[in-house]
């Protein structure tokens, strides 16, 4: 499976974001997307998330199910963690995996997070980073092959950051791809990376 | 299937809990009912003359009240962005949430109507009726109040465009829906044109307001 851009172009509000843009990245890859801010880290994972329109240019997963769109095949993690506040932990991600469609039992991938003792508290209670984390439990316990991760160690104490980039590990070996907007290490060693706004 | 029972079972869940809009439409209505009487004074001919338009009313209102937030709390939270990533089309995913939205807001509407009725000189039986014609009308109500919820999300602007928008939609339902009541209640018109016409208005909306809805949130969230 290979996910490949070609002279992707992006406007936002009439504005030029980027464009001329290529990439790829074959399974078992990571792409670190970095630059300055504005530069347009967060619309290219939302471009390939099917939430902007493609402006120019093209989107090509090779070797997938040509049936599904790309979007269908890929994990969001974006500033806001889709969580219900109202909705106990469990609940949450049990509506994730549900509607997602689930093929890991949802109380693994509270274990993979370390939230499995709060599961029955109302996510209203959760700090920042522990909503980052149920986030992230979502990703594991749906599989899909594409990580599309904004900033994901934001608010992340230093176990968790390492206990996410293990996770990313364990996906990247099993033949996903993870596609990162970040400004610093994410703890992959052996990720490309690829600049914006330098052109 | 598993998707359409998720979702439907989140936004009900969501409806009952703390912050939840389920009993919101409910306690309008009994105030708006309420205070009808007070305003036209204790003359029980004219209360039953014009009380089926006046529950219709109360219940129009009172449907609408919660559907701005319909969309506005995915939009914000995010979930709107998975809800449309799912492998479930937009569509089927907008009238789930209306599902949601009607069996917490609407039904409840429904089965409160007869009661309030009474406040208004509408006998239990001739209630019933009424009852029937909400049962078929308000669902049409909340099919095109998606429309607005989703063009004030697309829009980022809520609460009166909802109702600025939407209201003159619902007018042939209103008709109807009160001719209908009226019918069955004081006659002599026969009930079934104005309650056939009131159940197409629904499965109309049923159809064109998913896809309008989905439509609109597409375009909007750029």
């Amino acid at each position: 499976m290979k996910l490949k851009g070609d002279q992707l172009a992006c406007n936002r509000g009439g504005r030029e974001v980027f464009r001329g843009l290529c990439f790829s990245l074959s399974e078992g890859e990571a792409l670190l997307v970095t630059g300055r801010n504005g530069a347009g880290k967060s619309s290219l994972l939302r471009m390939i998330a099917g939430l902007v329109r493609i402006a120019a240019g093209q989107l090509i997963l090779e070797g997938g199910d040509r049936d599904i769109p790309i979007a269908e095949q890929a994990h969001y993690l974006g500033h806001q963690d889709a969580m219900k506040p109202s909705l106990t932990v469990d609940e949450n991600l049990q509506f994730w995996t549900g509607f997602l469609g689930a093929s890991r039992n949802p109380k693994s991938a509270l274990e993979a997070v370390d939230l499995a003792p709060l599961a029955d508290l109302p996510a209203a209670y959760l700090s920042a980073g522990q909503r980052r984390r149920l986030s992230i439990a979502r990703l594991v316990a749906v599989r899909r092959p594409i990580w599309l991760l904004d900033e994901p160690t934001s608010s992340l104490d230093t176990p968790s950051q390492t206990r996410l980039a293990e996770l990313m590990r364990d996906h990247l070996h099993a033949g996903g791809m993870v596609i990162a907007a970040t400004h610093g290490a994410i703890g992959l060693e052996r990720a490309r990376e690829l600049k914006l706004g330098s052109a | 299937m598993s998707s359409f029972t998720s979702l439907l079972g989140r936004d009900m869940r969501l409806a009952v809990r703390v912050g939840g809009g389920a009993l919101m439409g409910a306690l309008f209505f009994l105030v708006v009912v309420s205070m009808i009487p007070f305003a036209i004074g204790p003359d029980l001919a004219l209360l039953a003359r014009i009380g089926p338009a006046i529950l219709w009313l109360g219940a129009l209102l009172a449907s609408l009240l919660a559907l701005d937030r319909l969309f506005a709390t995915d939009y914000d939270d995010g979930s709107l962005d998975l809800l449309m990533m799912g492998g479930m089309p937009l569509e089927i995913a907008v009238a789930t949430k209306a599902i949601a939205h009607w069996i917490t807001t609407g039904l409840p509407l429904v089965i409160i109507a007869p009661l309030l009725g009474l406040m208004l000189n509408v006998e239990l039986h001739s209630a019933g009726w009424l009852a029937l014609t909400l049962a078929a009308g308000t669902p049409a109500l909340t099919f095109l109040g998606l429309i607005g919820a989703a063009l004030s999300v697309a829009l980022r602007r809520g609460g009166l465009l909802l109702a600025v928008l939407v209201l003159p939609l619902t007018v042939p339902v209103l008709i109807f829906g009160v001719a209908a009541a009226n019918a069955a209640i004081v006659g002599p018109a026969p009930f079934g044109p104005p309650f056939t016409i009131l159940c197409a208005l629904s499965l109309a909306s049923l159809v064109l307001g998913p896809i309008a809805a989905a439509a609109v949130l597409r375009h909007g969230l750029e």
